[in-house]
Parts: C-alpha cells; structure tokens; sequence
C-alpha cells in the first residue's frame, strides 16, 4: 500500500512537472505562440471552443464512433478468430489473406471509405472496425490453439460435447489473451476513428483538428489533440477495469500496469 | 507378541485371495499402438504386446524406464485414443471411446483457473447435467474428506502445490468412478506432502473398493501403494515382468513403508530397470 502511494506520488509530481514546462517552457525558449502555445493558452482556446464551436458535441461523436467501433471490431475478431482457431483447415486457407490484410496499412482505406460512404460517421466506424478487428483476432485465435491439451482431455473423459469443450476449456482459456488483444485495440480505434475524420468530414474532433490547421490556430490543434487522448485514456481504462473484473481469478502479478 | 503379528498378516492374505476371485475390471489384450513419426514409412511402435487383467479393488502399479509408453497405456484406458491393435476392456467392455465410469488424474493438476475450488470439483457432475443443488452437496462432502474445508470459494492460485493436487483428487472423486487411471499424481509434491496424499489415497482407494492403475517411477510409492507392480521394458514397452506385492497394509502406505520387505523388493525392481547400469544420461 505504502509502495502504491509513492508511486502514485511520483506521477502526479511528473505531471506536475510536465504541465509546468508546458506552461513557461515557450517563454523560457522564446517560441512563437503559432509554434507552441503555453498551456494557459490552450485551456483559454478549450474553453473558447467549448461554448462557441459545439467541442462538447464534437467530443461525444468522436467518442460514439470510437465505441461502435471498437464495440464491432471486438465482436467480430472474437468470432472470426473462435472460428479459425476451431477450425485448423479454415485457417491455413486463410490465413494468407488475413496476413496480407493484418499488413496492409488499415488507415490506408480511410479515404476509400469516405468516398463510398460519404462524409457520415459510417467510414469512421468502419475504419475503427477494421483496425480493431486485427489484433482481437489474432490474439484470440493463438490462444484458442494453444489451449492445454491435456486440460481438454480431461474434460473429454468426462464425456464433454464439443459444445462443452468450447464452453468450459476453449473460451475461458482465451480470455486472457482477448483482453490483451483488447487493450491495443481500444487505443488503436481512437487511432483510426481519428484518421477517418481527418480525411473528410464535418463533424468529430478529427475535424475541429483540421479547421484549427486550416485557420493557423496551433491552440486549438492542442485542444483536439488532448480531447482525443482523454477519450482514449479513458477507452483504455474501461477495457483495464472490465479486464479486473473479469480476470480476478489471475494471481495480481500476472495483470501488468493498470 | 508372534501372535498379534500373525493376526496383522494372516486377514490381508485372505484379502489378497478374495480380491483375486473379483471379476476382472481392466483387461489389455495384446495392445500395441504405433504413432506416426516424420522421415519413416512405418509407424514405430510406443507399447507393444502388452497382455494384463486388473481384478475389481486392486490396485496396481506400472514401472518401466521413461519413454516405455505407461502414459499411453493409460489413455488408451481411459478412451482417448484407440489402440493401433488389440482391444482394451474396462468393466467388460471394449473401450471405444471416453468411459463414464473411469477418471483420470495427471501430475498437473488441471484446475481450470478460472473456476473456483468448488467449481473445478464440480466440473465432471455439471458436464453430466446435474442440478446445481446437488452437486454442491457432493462437493462439500468430498471437500472435506480431501481436507480442504473452507477453501472452496478459493481460486486455484491461492492454492499450495499440495492443496492443489488434493482439489485433484476430489475433482475426480466427484464423478464417482469404478476406475481411477493415476499417471505420477503425486510427482511434482514435495517429499511429506506427497506421502500425506499417498495416504488419503489409499485409504480412499481401500474404503471404496476402487481399482486403480498407477503409473510411477518412485518404486516405493509403487510397492506402498499396490496390490501388483506390472514392470514395462524400454521402448517398444511390453510388460516383462509381474510382482504380486504380498505385503500388509496396502490401506496405509505409511506403516508399509516401514516394513523389512521394501528394501529387497525395491532392489529386485532396480535390477529389473538397470537402474544404474545405463551409462546414458537420462
């Protein structure tokens, strides 16, 4: 306990530490404020931004698509990968394409996106989906073949069904391995929610983002930018705390930072 | 004094001949199973020939160097993969398939670790459909005769090594076999644990006329714990010789340890094994 608030001690004097080169950092070095504003300005611009270009509405459509995304994304690479990892002959037919796709840049196809869907929060949805689904899959496939043989022998003594393996060995086995896939996939939606609002659009933070570059005004680039880490942060402790509540049957060491 | 000692040994000889007039509970008949191997036309052979009848409540142990094919003597008992020939009956019938009436139990303990002390023992009656009352019933019960009162809400990790291996045991007790397959269950436990959970196990055995096939390399957990050592050649394993282990208190492996006779008969079983002889490293 006593380890626990020291250590909590030491971030927050960091983040004390970093907030205050943040603010008399660009004085200090003589920046321009179009290069980098201090923060008081930027939490001047927030503010500005909050009441008369619509930050809070912008902020919740991110988020919305960011969780949809992610939402989709998982349940698909957890259904994809539960089928490939049940089925080694699906697999090894596949398992090129799913390679050439893992590799192929996913934010790449932002643009496409936009231009078949339109400038909607769909392309943005979709991107999340697509670059969540990766990383959720593989995870789950590995550990659905890598599953203690001898732990599903023993169930079958039992005169398990197939159903049942899955049930009672299969499944819990992966859900280690799911909820790290997990964790990399909920900073990865933000990623290319992010990207796909960028490309086109009028709505979301990635579009307040390219407005302030289009007007030069680095404050309200910074404003966006720490927007979308917040709700980032925020994604990833969610998937942090369910992996807590999930997983409390792992001895404490074997859950790495929290 | 001579006469209590006579009385100590003359009920196990009656036990010994009456046990021997059981029906048989396992039978190999002529067993051979081969696994495919990379860069050979023919399968070579794990165990082969091996011929043996285990009667109902005996208890008997299989020895043989290490790679001689005792583990897939068992799971061939126990159904999970058929032999390449020969046929394997338990309880009279040829085994094609997972047995109802056999259990396992492996040097891991296999506890799912997401599952409760409780719920791991529970495994076997929830995959039979067992209603939820019930089997918690069963399972206090065995929790306690596996002294592990007050830890079925524990989770495997909060578990020692020991106690881990005793949720094991009352896992497959859960199910109430006729026939127990136990390849090493107690090898990877600390010398007192192990012999504390020799004892529960065979008194267990003992009180509820249980046959059990044993696989070991400890020969004297083998000798304190059975009725019969079958002892296995090296690869391809056949068995090449039969010991009927004539001694008393197979309920107590603790008493029996102690008795005279374990030191020949450990010996005999090391010349049998060329314990020492083998200049390779094992």
């Amino acid at each position: 306990m006593k380890s626990l608030n020291n250590s909590m001690f030491g971030s927050l004097a960091l983040l004390i530490l970093f907030l205050a080169l943040w603010q008399w950092g660009p004085g200090l070095l003589g920046m321009p404020e179009f290069v980098m504003p201090k923060l008081s300005r930027v939490a001047q611009e927030g503010v500005l931004m909050w009441n008369s270009s619509g930050l809070l509405e912008h902020t919740l459509i991110t988020a919305v698509e960011i969780v949809v995304g992610f939402a989709l994304g998982a349940l698909l690479g957890i259904v994809i990968g539960t089928s490939l990892g049940l089925s080694p002959k699906a697999e090894a037919m596949l398992s090129p394409y799913i390679l050439a796709l893992q590799i192929a840049p996913k934010v790449a196809f932002a643009p496409l996106f936009v231009m078949w869907l339109g400038y909607t929060v769909y392309p943005k949805i979709l991107i999340a989906v697509l670059i969540v689904f990766f990383p959720v899959m593989i995870n789950v496939l590995s550990a659905i073949r890598t599953v203690d043989p001898d732990m599903i022998n023993l169930v079958r003594t039992m005169n398990a069904s197939r159903w049942q393996i899955f049930r009672l060995v299969e499944f819990p086995s992966a859900m280690a391995a799911l909820f790290s896939g997990l964790r990399i996939a909920s900073t990865l939606a933000v990623i290319g929610v992010t990207v796909g609002e960028l490309v086109g659009g009028n709505q979301g933070l990635g579009f307040l983002l390219v407005d302030a570059e289009g007007q030069g005004n680095t404050s309200g680039v910074f404003v966006a930018i720490v927007m979308l880490t917040l709700i980032g942060v925020l994604a990833y402790g969610a998937v942090v705390w369910a992996e807590k509540r999930v997983l409390h049957y792992m001895p404490k060491a074997m859950l790495s930072t929290n | 004094m001579a006469v209590t000692e006579m009385f100590a040994i003359a009920p196990h000889r009656n036990e010994s001949q009456r046990r021997a007039s059981e029906p048989t509970e396992i039978e190999f008949r002529h067993v051979g199973k081969c696994f495919p191997a990379k860069g050979k036309a023919e399968a070579p052979f794990a165990i082969r020939d091996v011929n043996f009848k285990i009667a109902r409540g005996e208890v008997v142990s299989i020895i043989g160097p290490s790679g001689c094919g005792k583990s897939t003597i068992l799971n061939m008992g126990s159904g999970l993969y058929r032999p390449s020939e020969g046929e394997v009956f338990v309880g009279g019938e040829a085994v094609n398939g997972p047995v109802k009436k056999v259990a396992f139990m492996l040097q891991k303990d296999l506890l799912m670790p997401w599952r409760s002390i409780r719920q791991n023992v529970e495994l076997g009656l929830e995959i039979q459909g067992m209603a939820a009352a019930e089997r918690r019933v069963i399972a206090e019960d065995l929790l306690d005769r596996c002294h592990l009162q007050g830890f079925a809400d524990h989770y495997p990790f909060q578990l020692s090594g020991g106690m881990r291996q005793r949720a094991a045991l009352a896992r497959t007790l859960a199910m109430d076999p006729q026939v127990l397959f136990l390849d090493e269950p107690f090898s990877a436990l600390d010398a007192q644990t192990k012999m504390i959970l020799q004892q529960d196990m065979a008194r267990m055995l003992f009180e509820e006329k249980k046959t059990a096939l044993f696989i070991t390399h400890d020969l004297v957990e083998a000798i304190a714990m059975s009725d019969r050592l079958l002892v296995m050649s090296a690869r391809p394993g056949t068995i090449v010789e039969e010991i009927i282990v004539d001694l008393p208190y197979r309920e107590n492996p603790l008493e029996r340890r102690k008795l005279p006779e374990i030191g020949p008969l450990a010996g005999r079983l090391m010349e049998l094994l060329k314990v020492g002889e083998d200049t390779e490293l094992h």
